[in-house]
């Protein structure tokens, strides 16, 4: 019997594999995971799941018994160390060695390290998977015990200070205010959000995490963590210095391409696969955060024509995509990627990418409300839409994109104008 | 426990056993019913888990948030009986709830 491998057991893997069973992949399917559990969803980890409102069993994407029905069978807490493409195999930790006739890397992406002194301390964490979540929520837990929140170190609310102002960072400040201990955000850059989105989206989430009570210091630049076993202290470049119980860094993410590039696979900020999702090997395909791949749709925002993304959704339909092709059918990757963050009240959902524009129009007021979109454009053809608690313009932005028409910038930011007369 | 209909928009139908506390979608992504993406699990942030409640059903599975109904009237093929399958939770209530899925959900 054929058998089809799957390395990673997060979301790509988690669609990859009832995928193929539709369509009609006959052959074996396992899945080889070093994490301890089945897929599960990462966005509620620095959000419900962060503080508590859900389960282990309530994060799981399906239920074992679901890939059992289909043939499914799982290798968990095993790390794949070596892949032998010439001989179709590949050889785990423990030195077993597996034979494969397809290959599917679904490797996905680990968090940026920062070599600084002090940050192997306990107490310092970073955020990816459901163990790093259990054990921030533990430590909180120990330094809270029986009096609200009160730090191990001073006595008073505990100190929490969160390095890097992006969307983890942003979305675990604001769960942890939800247990009301104290949040810093340290940024390095003079503004949170500054690789991903405009000044003005920038400006707007500084605003509202300030009226939520987090403290955020950009032009921050982390030199060093203090403590005797357990962190106490995180000291800036600047001098400037900030109580600590708990360390959070969110740096970003590096995408696990070791395997692939060590088997001879191309890899360019990720594996390099084509439209099919196909690796430079015929055989091994990948898909996900681990991915470098080509896009036709945004051929105005990429450089060299490639993109690696790191969401659900492009895991989700890159997966399907791979599904087809080792199904001999052809379901080229063409889609337009978006994503979504959910902080306190605000609900943002962005459409397309924003890479590469030149002008930028805000609809609503950002400056005073809690609500509004920055419309992303360059040469007047939308690229992107951040909308924050506008679910209508979001929908009507990625029919927009999908349908590649032309909206005046005027019309855009008119609130008088009903978004989906754009459509017209 | 529950059992949800669900038919696709080609007429194929499947059944299946949902959880008390579950969702309509969460039960058609645990048992790989296709038409439902849920891309973004149920936070209400993606309409791709969009569905059409059955007439007689209609009236017991609750009304729809104001992001839910915003989103309903931007999805593809909205009908009166439009509700996004993440935002329903199932009760004991909901036992041979049939639901009926979108040719597509984009
Ligand atoms: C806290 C947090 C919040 C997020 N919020 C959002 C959000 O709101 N919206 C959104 O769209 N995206 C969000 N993301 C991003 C999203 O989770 C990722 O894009 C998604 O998980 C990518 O799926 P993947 O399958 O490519 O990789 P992953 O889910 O990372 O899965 C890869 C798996 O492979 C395993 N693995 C790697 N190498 C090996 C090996 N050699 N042997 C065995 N196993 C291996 C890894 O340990 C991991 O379990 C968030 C991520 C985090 C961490
Ligand atoms: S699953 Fe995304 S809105 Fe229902």
């Amino acid at each position: 019997m054929q058998k089809v491998i799957i390395i990673g057991s997060g979301h790509a893997a988690a669609q990859l594999a009832p995928s193929l069973r539709k369509q009609g992949w006959k052959g074996e399917i396992l899945i080889i995971g070093d994490e301890a559990y089945i897929p599960y969803q990462r966005p509620p980890l620095s959000k419900e799941f962060m503080v508590g409102k859900k389960t282990d069993d309530e994060i799981l994407i399906r239920p074992l018994s679901a890939y059992g029905q289909h043939d499914i069978s799982f290798k968990l807490n095993e790390t794949v160390v070596k892949l032998n493409p010439l001989e179709n195999t590949l050889t785990l930790s423990t030195g077993e060695s597996i034979g494969y006739d397809r290959l599917a890397l679904c490797t996905g992406a680990r968090t940026r390290k920062i070599p600084i002194p002090g940050s192997e301390l306990e107490g310092v964490f970073y955020l990816r998977t459901i163990d790093d979540v259990k054990g921030i929520k533990h430590t909180l837990d120990a330094g809270i015990k029986g009096r609200a929140k009160k730090s191990v170190n001073t006595g008073d609310s505990a100190n929490v200070v969160i390095v890097g102002g992006g969307y983890i960072g942003l979305e675990t400040a604001a769960a942890l205010r939800k247990i009301g201990v104290h949040v810093t955000i340290l940024e390095m850059q003079d503004r949170v959000l500054a690789r991903v989105t405009a000044p003005e989206v920038s400006e707007f989430y500084q605003r509202v995490h300030a009226e939520e009570g987090v403290q955020i210091h950009i032009d921050s630049i982390v030199s060093h963590i203090e403590g005797e076993g357990q962190v106490s202290v995180v000291h800036c470049k600047s001098g400037e210095r900030f109580d600590a119980d708990l360390v959070i860094i969110g740096v970003g993410v590096v995408p696990n391409v070791e395997l692939a590039e060590e088997a001879g696979l191309l890899v360019d900020n990720g594996i390099v696969v084509d439209e099919f999702g196909q690796t430079s090997v015929s055989n091994i395909f990948a898909a996900g955060d681990c991915t470098s791949h080509p896009n036709a749709l945004l051929a105005d925002s990429l450089t060299n024509g490639r993109l690696r993304l790191e969401s659900v959704p492009n895991a989700m339909e890159q997966a399907k995509t791979v599904a087809a092709s080792i199904c001999g059918q052809s379901l080229p990757y063409a889609s337009y990627p978006w994503f979504w963050s959910d902080q306190y009240d605000l609900k943002l959902q962005i459409a397309g990418l924003s890479q590469g524009f030149d002008q930028v129009v805000i609809r609503g007021d950002h400056k005073n409300s809690r609500s509004f979109v920055a419309w992303y454009l360059k040469q007047g053809k939308l690229l992107a839409a951040d909308c924050v608690n506008r679910p209508k313009e979001f929908l009507v932005a990625k029919k927009l994109l999908s349908r590649g028409d032309i909206v005046d910038p005027d019309k855009l930011v008119d609130e008088s104008i009903d978004p989906k007369t754009f459509l017209q | 426990m529950p059992v949800i209909h669900y038919i696709q928009a080609d007429g194929a139908e499947y059944e299946a056993d949902v959880a008390v506390g579950s969702t309509v979608m969460q039960g058609a992504v645990d048992n790989m019913i296709d038409g439902i993406l849920a891309e973004c699990g149920g936070s209400c942030s993606c309409a791709t888990c969009h569905c059409y409640v059955d007439e007689a059903w209609f009236g017991k599975v609750g009304e729809a948030g104001a992001t839910e109904k915003t989103m309903i009237e931007m999805a593809m093929d909205p009908q009166p009986t439009s509700r996004l399958s993440c935002q329903i939770k199932v009760t004991e209530e909901l036992d041979g709830l049939v639901v009926r899925l979108p040719e597509s959900q984009y």
